[in-house]
């Protein structure tokens, strides 16, 4: 449940180890049946009977909202004229200190981590079911999905080869730092290998979340326009890679890509852009050079 | 988007904070440019308010305008909109103000909430 966002109060946010097949409670942190969600596709990791009970999540962690990271203010304290108190507290502060913790975690692990936005069907499930096929004997991937509902990504991930955790919102439009902080602790990242967030899809609120993760990378499509970047600044603004996927659609489409990429630049003058595509394979050397660039770093 | 969300974690960090007294006024600093609307949040804040320590609470709307520092020219100019050219065309631009979402300060009243007392009275 994100109380950042209150926008799942009803509904409940659960997340799924795709290879076990346990569901967790996002709320409560408690082993539960999943609700509703029963199709399987041919990629089904799941046993019949549900069988979770052994991944209880005892992390002491707490889920109320008294966690803020500093002092409660008494009112003899020195932040006080009079009745008055002054916070200067950022309202999201519960978020970015759960992030701030989950960045330190995986620093502490040299695990290295990234966050990937953009509209719903801009390839970025496609983009990582390459990445791992291609990378995964090199780099150790594991993914974090995030989607309203369905374990599909989750189950694409893992027939790619990596180990995946799906996180359903149920109601709400973005991933926030709890639930990552409670999607690493089940997938334990080993150092050296690289996790990737795919967010739900949305250019809008995922860039008031931090999830604690090294960078953003927003992936755009070739089918969506020139403006795209203008039309939602605070997102590309907020990335350091730009994907511009489907690369291998251009000769049926109109689409201007020097416009496109001026676009991008003009909301974001460093941002780093790559052109790919995630079916014939073109560009991908760039992206992966730039993954193992950063993982590099990481590890100095 | 998420003003509703972001009214119930104001109501809920103040809430915390006051320790059962009243709250007579929150005063925010919200930066013009932080991707919320300010009206949305004041008109939520009076629903999301009832029934805690803040229902009697006047909220106090700080709007924040953009302000952003050329990194090539280092001059310093007013941001109206989030991406803007500095005069000398460049467009990397540091915001420095225009992106708060904070709670300044809150003020409160010196006897304890109505609300908490008539729930501990159940």
């Amino acid at each position: 449940m994100c109380v950042d966002c209150g926008c799942s109060d009803q509904a409940k946010a659960t997340m799924t180890n795709i290879k076990i097949g346990s569901v967790v409670d996002l709320a409560t942190g408690l082993a539960t049946l999943a609700q509703g969600d029963h199709r399987h596709g041919p990629n089904d990791h799941h046993e019949h009977g549900h069988e979770h009970g052994h991944h209880h999540h005892d992390h002491g962690h707490s889920h109320d909202a008294h966690d803020h990271g500093h002092q409660h203010d008494h009112p003899h304290g020195d932040h006080n004229h009079g009745n008055i108190v002054s916070l200067q507290q950022s309202i999201l502060a519960k978020n970015d200190s759960l992030a701030e913790r989950n960045r330190a975690w995986l620093a502490g692990r040299e695990v290295l981590m990234f966050n990937l936005v953009s509209s719903p069907g801009s390839g970025k499930t496609s983009l990582l079911e390459r990445t791992i096929r291609d990378l995964g004997s090199e780099i150790g991937i594991t993914v974090i999905e995030g989607d309203q509902a369905t374990l599909n990504d989750g189950a694409r991930i893992a027939a790619a080869g990596a180990p995946s955790i799906q996180v359903n919102t149920g109601t709400g439009c973005h991933l926030e730092a709890d639930m990552i902080d409670q999607a690493l602790r089940e997938l334990k990242p080993r150092p050296g290998t690289v996790v990737f967030v795919e967010n739900v899809g949305n250019l809008v609120c995922p860039s008031l979340f931090d999830l604690g993760e090294r960078a953003k990378v927003a992936i755009l499509s070739v089918t969506e326009g020139e403006d795209k970047p203008l039309k939602y600044p605070h997102m590309f603004k907020a990335a350091e890679l730009v994907i511009v996927n489907k690369i291998d659609l251009l000769p049926h489409l109109d689409l201007d890509i020097d416009e496109l990429v001026a676009s991008a630049r003009a909301v974001n003058p460093n941002v780093v852009i790559i052109q790919l595509s995630a079916k014939t394979g073109e560009g991908l050397a760039e992206w992966y050079d730039w993954l193992r660039q950063h993982l590099a770093e990481a590890q100095e | 988007m998420h003003e509703l969300g972001i009214t119930r974690n104001i109501v809920s960090i103040v809430a915390d904070h006051a320790n059962g007294r009243a709250v007579k006024r929150v005063a925010l600093d919200i930066g013009k440019l932080a991707g919320l609307d300010a009206r949305s949040i004041s008109f939520c804040f009076d629903i999301v308010a009832q029934g805690t320590v803040l229902e009697k609470a006047v909220l106090e709307l700080n709007e924040i305008d953009g302000l952003g520092k050329c990194r090539s020219c280092e001059i310093e100019f007013a941001m109206p909109a989030l991406i803007m050219s500095c005069a000398c065309g460049s467009r990397d631009v540091e915001r420095l103000a225009g992106e708060e979402l904070k709670i300044r300060e809150f003020e409160y009243s010196d006897e304890a909430s109505q609300v908490l007392t008539n729930q501990a009275a159940c």
